[in-house]
């Protein structure tokens, strides 16, 4: 058996190694950087599983928890990576266009690097049980995440999307510190645990003090998980960020945010008088949030904005289980949730890269004609979108599913009816690349779409696990914390 | 884990059909071939069915999500097994009629394979769930199938078709949510019989709205007045088998649903909501009869002709007793085959003369004996002529309708009382749709195919091969059931269960 920390340790080293690399040999090529990081990725991925979750040595240092939950984001985190490293492989020809330097390669190296970086805070944050510890673990991801987006120099959208996710970003990271400043000065505690049991023995004076800094916190994470109102960054960061970014931010970023609510939540809901405030608070926001993201999608026309919109009504959905997390089966109905969600992102998104590449734009009508130019890339799409839409014998059906389940459950009726209200409307804006790619004939001159072979893999499992969960979801429940 | 059910067959024969013509094999010999072999094996397993056992045969399961009670579990009984024969006929007269399309007929024939899967896998179902999610199988390709192939304003069809069914579909998902939640706790199931038996005890308490969410989800489902604008325009675009496999065989879904789920579980609710649900389906013949006979176009005048002939099946299934709920579910059979007989003959029409429109035909008989009687014998199968199946199930409906109720008639305090109730009331109103279907179809009979042959339809080519072979399939069954509906009668009464 390793110790736990290991797997962090080991991500950070591979980080390093290829910075050094980078600068010490691959001058030319460095697709081969990405494909070392991926390799790398995989190996500690393989790690994970010699890991035992429920250390107690670890258990017991207070600020880093070792347990089946963390353990599991840790693989979703190495996973999403990897997927965002398969990703920039195919969008490397468009960074070294936008990106200035002396040769046609200089300044790409970073691209593959970075995204390592991230996942290794990813990794921290989900076993992270402190305050601080989670405060760190977010600005790692958050600060190299800026870089990522504004990364394409020549590009005003990169550098636009870059500057509004930064201050955005720091105007939320500016919440959380002021909101643990709050709670620590009602507890004396930044360590959860530690504040569970103090809030337990807390006088009731002091608890409007301690909600206010909860609230804090929640609007912080907010903007993490781009639940409304906190999701004015996201259509247009999503939009100008590198697409294999703008997958990172809106997959695992928005997944570490979850992780990091339910953490939260846990000692917070303990106490009897929070439990209706929180509640009410997360309904709201779950409702606002289905509502705005599924009606603005709508009318989008570009398909990088449609995919920050639906990230938005997904983070409906997710919340609506965490509303209803009073259920025995909710928790996990949100972590099936995340998974499926990844699933199907990412086989949007590298569809939607060659298709990209090839028509030289990412809008919706240059998937016109795909299902003739490439057939297979566009039944990939078309069982990703209906998994997002939510069509039985896949994924995303199932966690609608079972979130809807939980949620009515727990008598949540007002959530779930505007919960289907959402989906039908989702049915529209998704189908809309359906019809894209099936009905309209493809512009003049359109040739097939060129797929890398490690996309190509990763597609054709993406879409395959899409179908199989969904007729067989029991294989993924059955390993959920 | 018992061993797969004969009826797994049924489902995966089409599905991998599709999977073959997606991977490029032929697209038209594949699905003729599949959707023969289908018929034939449903034959063979109709010969090992016991008809007089009570309960689900060929029974087989196996555990999804055990936590909360799914399991994929098939089975058949008279019910399901006389749907089973509708959807696998209609898919062999589906894909005979099918014109293969200039280009991308793998997709054409793959999506209908797909839509026939569902409609079998539907029927097949014992667990709720897979119910449910075998009926959604078929919204995707009935987008692509009116989409890519209709005929006129076939985008907004296909939109406002799929929005409609995928709103009303997880209307009906909250409400087989809300079965499963009334139960008590530790024995919540998706399976029917368990649920069934859970409602015979009393166990599961009658919840209005639960019945409420089932009957809007279904009701939208089957076009359901005032849902079911959907349905016309879709079918009047959808290339004919889409519509023979949609119109046909996949509305029958909700209703099946009712018949199975709502009439045995939540009798109280459908009480209590009896009054709206007979205005509801009084709308259906009536107001939809009065549009139907406004119809200009041949398309459009089916589409609507389908969502009205609704009406009559709702009505076996509000009054809730044997003879009606029988007429009720024999309707499904008799309309899902006129139904579908009626498309295929509207799609030959389309292919000869490129419009369906009446002021522009007329006459065509002369040229075309052979549709002109095809024709005329569905357009009287759907009327409800003596003969076909059609009058056995509508009459079945009226007589239960009638006595549906609590009686109003009789002699109370020396004075004799001749007062109609709802039923009766709104069966006169049905009785009165039979001469409405009557005047809708013998006009467009007489508007195609009687009068003086216009000069450029003298050259059109009658009905002949496959699509012939089709409409004599789907005439014929209609025929013999019509004579003989004691056969279904058996098969269908024991399977209803009333409570």
């Amino acid at each position: 058996m390793i110790p736990p920390v290991a797997l962090e340790v080991c991500v950070v080293c591979l980080g390093i190694f290829l910075l050094m690399a980078e600068a010490f040999s691959f001058k030319t090529n460095k697709a081969t950087l990405g494909q070392g990081a991926i390799f790398g990725l995989l190996c500690i991925f393989a790690l994970t599983f010699a890991i035992d979750p429920n250390n107690p040595v670890m258990q017991s240092s207070g600020f880093y928890v070792v347990d089946p939950l963390s353990l599991f984001f840790k693989r979703f985190a190495l996973l999403s990576t990897i997927l965002v490293l398969v990703l920039a492989l195919d969008y490397l020809p468009v960074v070294r266009r936008l990106v200035p330097g002396e040769t046609a390669e200089a300044g790409t190296g970073e691209f593959f690097v970075l995204p390592v970086f991230t996942c290794a805070g990813l990794m921290w944050m989900a076993s992270a049980a402190d305050f601080i510890v989670i405060f760190c673990a977010l600005e790692l991801v958050t600060i190299s995440l800026y870089i990522q987006v504004a990364y394409m120099r020549r590009s005003l959208a990169s550098l636009e999307a870059g500057t509004k996710f930064l201050i955005l970003g720091a105007l939320s990271t500016g919440f959380f510190v002021y909101g643990i400043t709050w709670i620590f000065g009602m507890t004396g505690q930044t360590n959860l645990a530690a504040i569970q049991q103090a809030l337990a023995i807390v006088p009731a004076a002091s608890q409007p003090a301690i909600l206010f800094g909860f609230g804090l916190v929640l609007i912080a994470l907010g903007f993490k998980i781009a639940a409304v109102p906190f999701q004015f960054w996201v259509p247009d960061v999503y939009q100008g960020a590198p697409t294999p970014i703008t997958a990172y931010l809106a997959v695992a970023s928005k997944a570490a945010g979850f992780l990091i609510l339910i953490r939260v939540l846990e000692p917070f809901f303990t106490v009897v008088a929070f439990q209706e405030k929180i509640l009410l608070v997360l309904v709201v926001l779950a409702a606002l949030t289905l509502i705005f993201g599924n009606l603005a999608a709508l009318p989008q026309s570009n398909f990088k904005r449609l995919l920050g919109y639906s990230s938005i009504a997904h983070a409906g959905y997710l919340l609506v289980g965490l509303a209803a997390i009073g259920d025995a089966f909710a928790g996990r109905a949100v972590v099936f949730y995340l998974c499926g969600y990844l699933l199907m992102t990412f086989v949007a998104f590298l569809v939607l890269v060659p298709v990209a590449k090839a028509s030289g734009g990412d809008d919706i009508s240059d998937f016109n004609g795909l299902a003739r130019r490439s057939p297979g890339l566009a039944f990939a799409m078309l069982i990703a979108a209906s998994s997002l839409a939510g069509v039985p014998f896949t994924i995303g059906f199932f966690g609608k599913f079972f979130i809807f389940e939980a949620a009515m459950n727990q008598g949540l009726y007002l959530l779930v009816i505007i919960g289907v209200i959402t989906v039908a409307s989702g049915f529209y804006y998704y189908l809309k690349v359906v019809r894209a790619m099936y009905w309209q004939p493809a512009a003049d001159g359109a040739a097939a779409v060129e797929v890398g072979a490690l996309s190509k893999l990763a597609i054709f499992l993406g879409a395959a696990l899409i179908i199989a969960l969904g007729i067989a979801p029991q294989l993924l429940i059955a390993i959920l914390p | 884990m018992t061993l797969p059910s004969p009826l797994l067959f049924l489902i995966l024969v089409p599905v991998l059909a599709a999977g073959l013509i997606i991977l490029g094999a032929n697209a038209r010999r594949t699905a003729v071939f599949a959707a023969g072999l289908n018929l034939a094996f449903f034959g063979a397993l109709m010969a090992f069915f016991k008809p007089a056992e009570l309960g689900f045969q060929f029974f087989s399961t196996a555990p999804v999500v055990p936590q909360l009670g799914i399991s994929f579990t098939l089975g058949a009984d008279g019910l399901s097994m006389v749907m089973l024969f509708l959807s696998t006929a209609v898919t062999l007269a589906a894909v005979w009629v099918a014109r293969e399309p200039a280009e991308n007929a793998s997709w054409f024939y793959a999506s209908l394979m797909f839509i026939s899967a569902g409609v079998i896998g539907a029927f097949a179902s014992v667990d709720l769930m897979f119910f449910y999610m075998f009926h959604e199988l078929a919204l995707i390709p009935t987008f692509l199938l009116i989409g890519i192939w209709g005929s006129g304003d076939r985008q907004a069809a296909a939109w406002k078709a799929t929005v409609y069914l995928a709103t009303g579909s997880f209307i009906l998902l909250l409400g087989i949510i809300g079965l499963y939640l009334i139960q008590p706790v530790e024995l919540r199931t998706f399976d029917l019989r368990k649920i069934i038996e859970m409602a015979d005890t009393g166990t599961i308490p009658d919840s209005p709205v639960v019945y409420l969410l089932l009957l809007v989800g279904f009701g939208i489902l089957v076009s359901l007045f005032p849902f079911h604008t959907w349905a016309p325009q879709a079918y009047a675009c959808a290339p004919a088998p889409a519509s023979m496999l949609h119109a046909g065989v996949l509305k029958k879904f909700g209703l099946y649903g009712l018949i199975r789920i709502a009439a045995p579980v939540l009798p109280e609710s459908i009480q209590q909501f009896m009054p709206l649900l007979l205005a509801l389906l009084v709308g259906n013949i009536l107001y939809v009869g009065y549009v139907t006979i406004a119809q200009r176009k041949l398309d459009l005048m089916l589409g609507y002709s389908s969502v009205m002939h609704m009406g009559y099946i709702f009505l076996g299934f509000a009054a809730l007793n044997e003879i009606s709920l029988t007429g009720s579910s024999l309707m499904l059979l008799s309309h899902g085959l006129t139904v579908a007989a009626l498309f295929a003959l509207a799609g030959e029409i389309r292919e000869r003369t490129g419009t369906l429109d009446f002021a522009e035909l007329g006459g065509i008989a002369r040229a075309t004996p052979r549709l002109g009687l095809a024709f005329g014998f569905a357009a009287m199968a759907s009327v409800g002529l003596p003969g076909f199946l059609g009058f056995a199930s509508e009459l079945m409906v009226f007589f239960g309708a009638f006595v549906g109720g609590q009686s109003l008639m009789g002699a109370a305090g020396g004075q004799e009382i001749f007062k109609f109730n709802a039923f009766q009331i709104a069966t006169i109103c049905a009785v009165w749709g039979i001469v409405i279907s009557a005047i809708y179809m013998l006009r467009a009979y007489r508007r195609i195919f009687m009068g003086p042959l216009p000069e450029r339809w003298s050259g059109l080519a009658d009905l002949s091969g496959l699509p012939r072979a089709a409409v004599v399939l789907l005439l014929g069954v209609m025929l013999v059931f019509g004579f003989f509906p004691q056969i279904l009668v058996n098969l269908v009464t024991p399977a209803l269960l009333l409570p």
